[in-house]
């Protein structure tokens, strides 16, 4: 910090008010045209998941609204009652394929961002209790981590879900069993330098127990490089989810999820129409390619070795 | 250095040792796969007899000594499915998943090194700016989804390419391969791409990082100085200085891709062992899913080991020691 002048009162300006951490992060993020444009795609990727009921012109899951005469519609045509122009056309079950991907989205984002926040926090904790008592604890944690990390995530997913068997909730057991790991290592290395820091040496002379300095104390500083690791890994777990329900063995048919559309539209693809893998994939790498120049600008400005 | 590899392999075991403890247990509680062989007919008897046959009816305990014990002596069960030796399906297949991945990772590896030391020679230029876009857009799109968009148009739209299985292959020793005859290179060609596009975008921006890392270094600027030519300074100097990220890379993602390659060949319908593994979770095929592991722990060691290995190789001033594992 520059030290302040000595100045008369009277001739005193107004000094500018100092930028706070968080005004500094936003006007460096703004600067960055393609961060923004990840920011946009971000934001409408959830708008649109949010509200799929209120916005999708049809409600893909009531059967009794589908018509089998409207199946695999090429995009632009119009429902056989005139009812509903199919902008991206139907699938096989005669769904308007855009209300399927608004719908999709939906359960994708759920088991993603439930994945990686409870993946977040069961890592966090692992992490942070590993460096703070270190020695055989921090040993062992560390191991497991290890050889988890060791393992290609999809292969552990896999055979995961092979035993745990079909269902949303299982998918999302699995991502996390997958995810936790990353976070763990991450909190770890955060952790091991607040640890030298004075602060939890203050705490630590408050007799306050290591729960609530670890949580209350170290954690907030740490958490930075695992938001944006939690960021990216969104990303990673949205397009696991989708590999693992076009595989077959993740989600249900009754909760389709993006990655179950594409994997309907395979069988009809060889026949020319493409439209029913197409779209809903687009709609995966928009999301994807959202979070992933998001989390890659914040990573660079979280860095401390960034320039500023 | 041994007493390092000996110390790896150890390792190795217990991690094999553990994994396919838990995954027998783990596949044990989930189902009965007698209902997968027997036939629907088959009487309560005939359940009987093939639970007898496999060994279905001892305690599980006793199931996963058994199991063990002939593990040690190399013979990981038969395939309840097949009734072959569950290795030796896997084996049979291991080639074909292989041959892809080699394919794969050298098509990544030659666009993706120029490309990186280009990107990090000029990081300001416009072509920089699309190969970076272009990376970003590699690791993004959906792998699955880029493997069927390829067979759309190539394969449905253009009708250059078939869209799957393996075509004609040709003997070499033991192994029969693709890339020895001209149908096998039209049918590796996608699949190969798909792993590529992904791996490719991986490389560039590891290699652009390596480059842009050792540019401002003394070695470079002397051998400017001493007036060698810039292709002569970019194939000794540099290349030589950012292999050892982007061999590290190219070994951990060769693992990767033999892992991925159960999506791969399922869009594309290639025989290797990832379609292998995919068929046998689904009819709970244990033997062959936990064989399937172990020889894949041994696989991902051994790619670990051998780039660890290669680090040495490559830079004299690295010594392997295990204060670092």
């Amino acid at each position: 910090m520059s030290e302040p002048a000595v100045l008369t009162a009277d001739a005193a300006p107004v000094p500018p008010k100092p930028e706070t951490p968080w005004q500094r992060l936003r006007r460096e993020f703004l600067a960055n045209r393609l961060a923004v444009l990840g920011l946009v795609l971000l934001v409408v990727t959830v708008f649109v998941a949010v509200l799929a009921p209120w916005i999708a012109p049809q409600n893909p899951y009531d059967i009794g609204k589908l018509d089998i005469f409207d199946s695999k519609l090429p995009p632009g045509s119009h429902s056989a009652d005139g009812a509903i122009t199919y902008w991206l056309g139907t699938d096989g079950q005669a769904r308007d394929l855009l209300s399927a991907i608004f719908y999709g989205l939906r359960t994708s984002l759920v088991v993603g961002g439930v994945s990686v926040l409870a993946a977040l926090a069961i890592g966090s904790v692992v992490g942070l209790v590993a460096a703070y008592f270190g020695g055989w604890v921090d040993a062992l944690l560390m191991r497991i981590v290890d050889i988890q990390l060791s393992f290609p995530a999809i292969l552990v997913a896999l055979i995961l879900l092979a035993i745990l068997g079909k269902g949303v909730d299982k998918v999302i057991i699995a991502l996390i069993i997958v995810q936790w790991a990353y976070f763990a290592r991450a909190a770890r290395g955060a952790a091991l330098v607040e640890r030298a820091k004075e602060y939890v040496e203050a705490a630590q002379c408050m007799s306050l127990g290591w729960p609530r300095v670890l949580m209350r104390h170290m954690l907030p500083n740490c958490m930075p490089p695992l938001i944006v690791i939690a960021t990216i890994d969104l990303a990673h777990a949205i397009a696991l989810e989708s590999t693992l329900s076009f595989l077959g063995v993740g989600v249900p048919v009754t909760e389709p999820s993006l990655g179950m559309l594409i994997s309907n539209g395979f069988e009809f693809m060889l026949s020319g129409h493409y439209w029913i893998s197409f779209f809903p994939g687009i709609a995966l790498a928009v999301a994807i390619i959202g979070l992933n120049l998001v989390g890659d600008h914040l990573r660079d400005l979280l860095n401390p070795h960034h320039a500023r | 250095m041994l007493t390092f590899i000996i110390r790896r392999l150890l390792q190795a075991l217990l991690v094999m040792a553990v994994m396919s403890g838990l995954v027998f247990v783990g596949l044990y509680v989930v189902g009965d796969p007698v209902s997968m062989m027997a036939s629907p007919e088959a009487t309560e008897l005939d359940r009987e007899e093939i639970r007898r046959n496999f060994g279905l009816d001892r305690p599980l305990l006793e199931q996963y000594a058994v199991f063990m014990s002939h593990a040690l002596r190399l013979d990981f069960g038969r395939s309840f499915l097949t009734g072959q030796p569950a290795m030796g399906l896997i084996l049979e297949r291991m080639p074909a998943t292989l041959e892809l991945a080699c394919v794969a990772m050298l098509m990544a590896l030659l666009v993706g090194v120029p490309l990186g030391i280009w990107a990090g020679l000029k990081p300001t230029a416009w072509s920089t700016r699309g190969i970076m876009t272009g990376s970003v857009l590699g690791f993004s799109l959906p792998n699955f989804w880029v493997g069927l968009m390829l067979i759309m148009v190539f394969a449905v739209y253009l009708g250059w390419l078939p869209a799957s299985g393996r075509g004609q292959v040709a003997q070499l020793g033991p192994l029969s391969l693709s890339v020895l005859t001209l149908d096998g290179w039209s049918r590796i060609l996608l699949p190969a791409l798909t792993i590529a596009m992904a791996k490719c975008a991986l490389i560039i921006r590891v290699t652009r990082a390596a480059t842009r890392e050792a540019l401002p270094m003394d070695y470079i600027k002397f051998a400017q100085a001493k007036g060698l030519t810039w292709g002569r300074i970019l194939r000794v100097h540099l290349l030589k200085n950012i292999l050892i990220p982007i061999v590290t890379v190219f070994g951990l993602e060769f693992g990767q891709v033999v892992a991925f390659a159960v999506v791969t060949e399922t869009i594309f319908a290639w025989p290797g062992m990832g379609k292998l593994l995919l068929d046998s979770i689904i009819t709970l095929d244990r033997p062959v899913v936990v064989a399937y592991l172990i020889l894949i722990v041994f696989f991902l060691v051994m790619v670990n080991l051998l780039v660890d290995i290669l680090y040495s190789v490559l830079d004299p001033r690295v010594r392997l020691q295990e204060a670092k594992a």
